[in-house]
């Protein structure tokens, strides 16, 4: 019985993200102008229901102190309270508003995901598409530099380098991001080689145009669909980097709320049967898996396979 | 038609097929009717998309990816192919109907030995041991006049030539002895010396073992060789059909004889160039080498002003990289290139904006000679707008002059991408880059290879007649000496990095020939259905560039 009520439930869900993205869907091709709708035609519908998911998210983010009930920081109650009328998702180990921490959470977690992202992607990118370009000892230079990098398991590097350089959220951000441009790079060197070897450059590079001219014009443009799809990958694992290092106590410090450092937190009451403590868990596998949704569609759309 | 029902292989009835393109189907085979006799060889012909290759895979009863067959019958010997389930095609494909496809390097499985892929299809239809297979390919190979017929099948695809990679394959298709066998093209990327050896080896081999054949090609001349009768396909319709010999004597369809005309394209020569003038670009004793191998040894010859100068050879005789060291992109070893009399840096990083400015370039593949996210605008206006200056309002009117000049219109024209030309277009926004930059020389890289033969001629009587508006000199290297004939002043002959002849074209075409020269002359195809037998007969008596072995071999 408990088996059959839990598929129905599972399916009940599925089909109402489902619903969600076509609600979704609909409404997007509905305002947005004719040339990006017909883009939006083509969207499935579990990227209707990601990209629904990451706008919340984004709203939830940017108005997070009109949402929450409370303050991030404020102790409101006794520890561990239970869900309630006032307190929606009960109190964490501190007494702290768990429902408000979540959406603050929002606001630390995923703005600090994106900047990591978007620095670690600029600095991949340009040395990645730099070193296609001119080739030769730069592009040897560059590559054996990022060998080296890449030889140290990500997470373990992440934390030696943040015990050296003290843990504070820039420095977080820095090492995330250099460790991170590594993946980038690669994906920008191999992507751009391609598009380095067409006629198109070639004669761009006969017509006597600059090499800033010849990446931002000729490859940059149509090296951009896999860039964007990794840049959506990337963005999930810098977000699982960040959890995992909260979690382990060298990412975002206390008292700013943030998903990772909330599991950990309120650890003890999973062994109490609350499943309370795996809200931010859940918020982050959500996000996750909205965000791969979208990727999908994106790679789909640039690799031209169709069906 | 009732007696000769019994002969009859395959036939279609208004066949249909779709293809789809964005998201919408459309017809791409418009109810065409087909009938082919035992042992016949029947010839497809037409311009790219006119559904000759969707109709030739259409006969064994398959339909690519992104294409549906709606209508029709498909009947192979008493077989309604519509109706059989996939497992009965299955069986008959490989065993019954056989399929050689345009690009062998693509089609053979690169991991695999030749003798391997060959023996695959008769074990799996159980026609032969694996053993009996690899002596009858063998057989088979020499049949198709391979060298060394009992090692070659142990070699891999890419440790033989283009041209026996295509006879392997053909020589694969026969391991069956299907009645059918489709060739889609079977020689349009080989040299035209190559090519010889495989349409002979295919007609043999047809003949030898009684085969019928659809072969498909836009080649008027091949055709004629090889069928005994053509049916010409424009836009999935059926243009007209007859006998080979009717057919090419007495097209009864415009259209038809617009294909025909296509090949009387000429223009008058200009007059050989006075002494003591100075060429436009001199490439003097260049060698010029990839590596340590010297892939250019001591090449010379001048380019005039309003000429012409076609570099002729085969694949691998050097003649783009004749044109990357007059560009800059290859350093040569030794030697230099003038400039109207001055020598120009060797390479083009060193080369001043004006230098870059005289020589421009037009590629032989517009798809990849084009950036596809750039619009028409910005393809051809930044030669202008950074060498001339041009901005504004000014740079708008040299756009649209250009695109007029070019024959596109520029109302229309000037806001699209690429990928939303057709091929002939594409090449035209080639050539307006070019001449945005008001060159003085321009090299056309194997410009009409690409292309259909109408669209071809369109693209050699622009280039022509901006010759003759803007005083350019052309260097047009191609592999095709139909062109030649058609618009060259002067001619060079490259073999293996060597100049094996040079001088005016009709000179070089007269005879006494250089026997390469005469090699590569009589190797192309002509119209005369006879031309082959004729050709083959000649050279085992000992003429017309038999005792000259092809480059490459």
């Amino acid at each position: 019985m408990g088996f059959l009520t839990g598929l129905f439930w599972l399916a009940a869900v599925i089909v109402g993200a489902m619903a969600a993205g076509w609600v979704f869907r609909t409404a997007v091709i509905a305002v947005s102008p004719h040339g990006v709708a017909r883009e939006f035609r083509t969207m499935p519908l579990t990227a209707g229901f990601g990209l629904l998911m990451i706008v919340i998210y984004v709203l939830v983010a940017v108005f997070a102190p009109a949402i929450a009930p409370f303050s991030e920081t404020a102790i409101v109650g006794r520890e561990y309270q239970a869900w309630d009328n006032v307190h929606l998702l009960g109190t964490d180990n501190l007494g702290r508003d768990m429902l408000s921490r979540l959406i603050y959470g929002a606001r630390n977690t995923v703005g600090i995901a994106f900047a990591t992202t978007a620095l670690a992607f600029i600095l991949g990118s340009v040395l990645g598409l730099l070193a296609a370009v001119v080739g030769g000892w730069l592009d040897q230079l560059l590559s054996r530099m990022v060998d080296v990098l890449m030889a140290i398991p990500a997470l373990i590097f992440a934390l030696l380098l943040l015990t050296i350089v003290g843990t504070s959220v820039i420095n977080m951000i820095l090492v995330i991001a250099v460790i991170d441009a590594t993946r980038v790079y690669r994906l920008a060197r191999a992507v751009a080689m391609n598009i380095v070897v067409m006629d198109y450059v070639e004669a761009a590079k006969l017509r006597g145009e600059g090499l800033w001219r010849l990446i931002t014009r000729e490859i940059l443009p149509n090296a951009l669909a896999p860039l964007v799809a990794e840049f959506g990958l990337r963005f999930c694992f810098v977000f699982l980097t960040i959890s995992a290092l909260s979690f382990l106590g060298l990412g975002i410090q206390p008292p700013t709320a943030d998903w990772g450092s909330m599991v950990r937190d309120n650890a003890t009451l999973i062994s109490f049967g609350d499943i309370t403590p795996l809200l931010p868990a859940g918020a982050i596998a959500l996000l996750t898996v909205s965000v791969n949704f979208v990727v999908d569609w994106q790679l789909h759309r640039a690799s031209g396979l169709r069906e | 038609m009732t007696e000769t029902n019994k002969d009859v292989l395959l036939s279609m009835k208004g066949l249909r097929i779709e293809g789809r393109a964005d998201e919408e189907w459309t017809e791409i085979v418009k109810g065409i009717d087909l009938t082919l006799h035992k042992g016949e060889v029947l010839g497809l012909i037409g311009e790219s998309g006119a559904g000759k290759s969707t109709i030739g895979l259409a006969a064994m009863g398959f339909a690519r990816d992104g294409c549906r067959i709606t209508g029709g019958e498909i009947t192979f010997d008493g077989i309604d192919l519509r109706a059989a389930s996939e497992r009965e095609r299955r069986g008959l494909r490989g065993k019954r109907i056989a399929y050689v496809a345009q690009s062998a390097a693509a089609s053979f499985n690169p991991a695999h030995k030749l003798i391997d892929q060959y023996a695959e299809a008769p074990v799996r239809h159980h026609v032969m041991s694996r053993s009996e297979a690899e002596h009858d390919a063998v057989d088979l190979y020499r049949r198709m006049q391979l060298p060394n017929p009992e090692e070659i099948g142990f070699r891999y695809p890419h440790q033989v030539s283009g041209g026996q990679l295509q006879r392997a394959m053909t020589a694969m298709a026969m391991s069956c002895r299907p009645d059918l066998i489709i060739f889609d093209e079977p020689t349009t990327a080989l040299d035209v010396t190559t090519q010889i050896e495989v349409l002979a080896a295919i007609r043999d081999i047809v003949e030898q073992f009684d085969t019928a054949a659809i072969y498909i090609t836009h080649d008027l001349a091949v055709v004629a060789q090889m069928a005994d009768r053509i049916k010409v396909l424009l836009r999935g319709e059926e243009v007209e059909e007859a006998d080979t010999r009717i057919m090419l004597d007495a097209p009864t369809q415009d259209y038809t004889k617009s294909l025909w005309a296509v090949r009387s394209f000429t223009r008058p020569t200009q007059p050989p160039v006075e002494k003591g003038v100075t060429p436009v670009v001199s490439v003097r004793n260049v060698t010029a080498a990839y590596g340590v191998i010297d892939v250019l040894t001591n090449i010379s010859f001048d380019i005039h002003a309003r000429r012409t100068v076609a570099v002729v050879g085969e694949s691998g005789s050097g003649k783009s990289t004749t044109a990357r060291v007059i560009t800059g992109l290859l350093p040569p070893r030794r030697g230099e290139i003038l400039f109207n009399g001055e020598a120009l840096p060797p390479d083009y990083r060193r080369r001043t904006r004006e230098q870059l400015r005289q020589a421009q370039m037009i590629y032989q593949m517009a798809d990849t000679a084009l950036n596809p996210k750039l619009r028409i605008r910005d393809l051809i206006g930044r030669p202008a707008q950074m060498y001339l200056g041009l901005q504004g309002k000014a740079l708008e009117d040299r756009i649209k002059d250009l695109l007029s000049l070019i024959e596109l219109e520029p109302g229309e024209y000037i806001d699209r991408v690429p990928s939303e030309l057709s091929g002939g277009q594409k090449q035209r926004i080639g050539i307006a880059r070019a001449l945005a930059a008001e060159p003085q020389f321009i090299i056309c890289d194997e410009v009409t290879s690409a292309l259909d033969q109408l669209v071809a001629e369109g693209i050699l009587k622009l280039l022509d007649r901006l010759q003759g508006e803007f005083d350019l000199a052309y260097m047009f290297i191609t592999h095709d000496l139909a062109t030649v004939r058609a618009i060259a002043d002067e001619v060079v002959v490259m073999k293996e990095g060597l100049v094996i002849e040079a001088g005016p074209k009709l000179e070089v075409f007269q005879p006494p020939h250089d026997p390469y020269t005469e090699l590569l002359l009589s190797s192309v195809p002509e119209m005369d259905p006879d031309w082959l037998t004729h050709l083959l007969e000649e050279r085992d008596a000992g003429r017309a560039g038999a005792d000259v072995e092809p480059a490459g071999h």
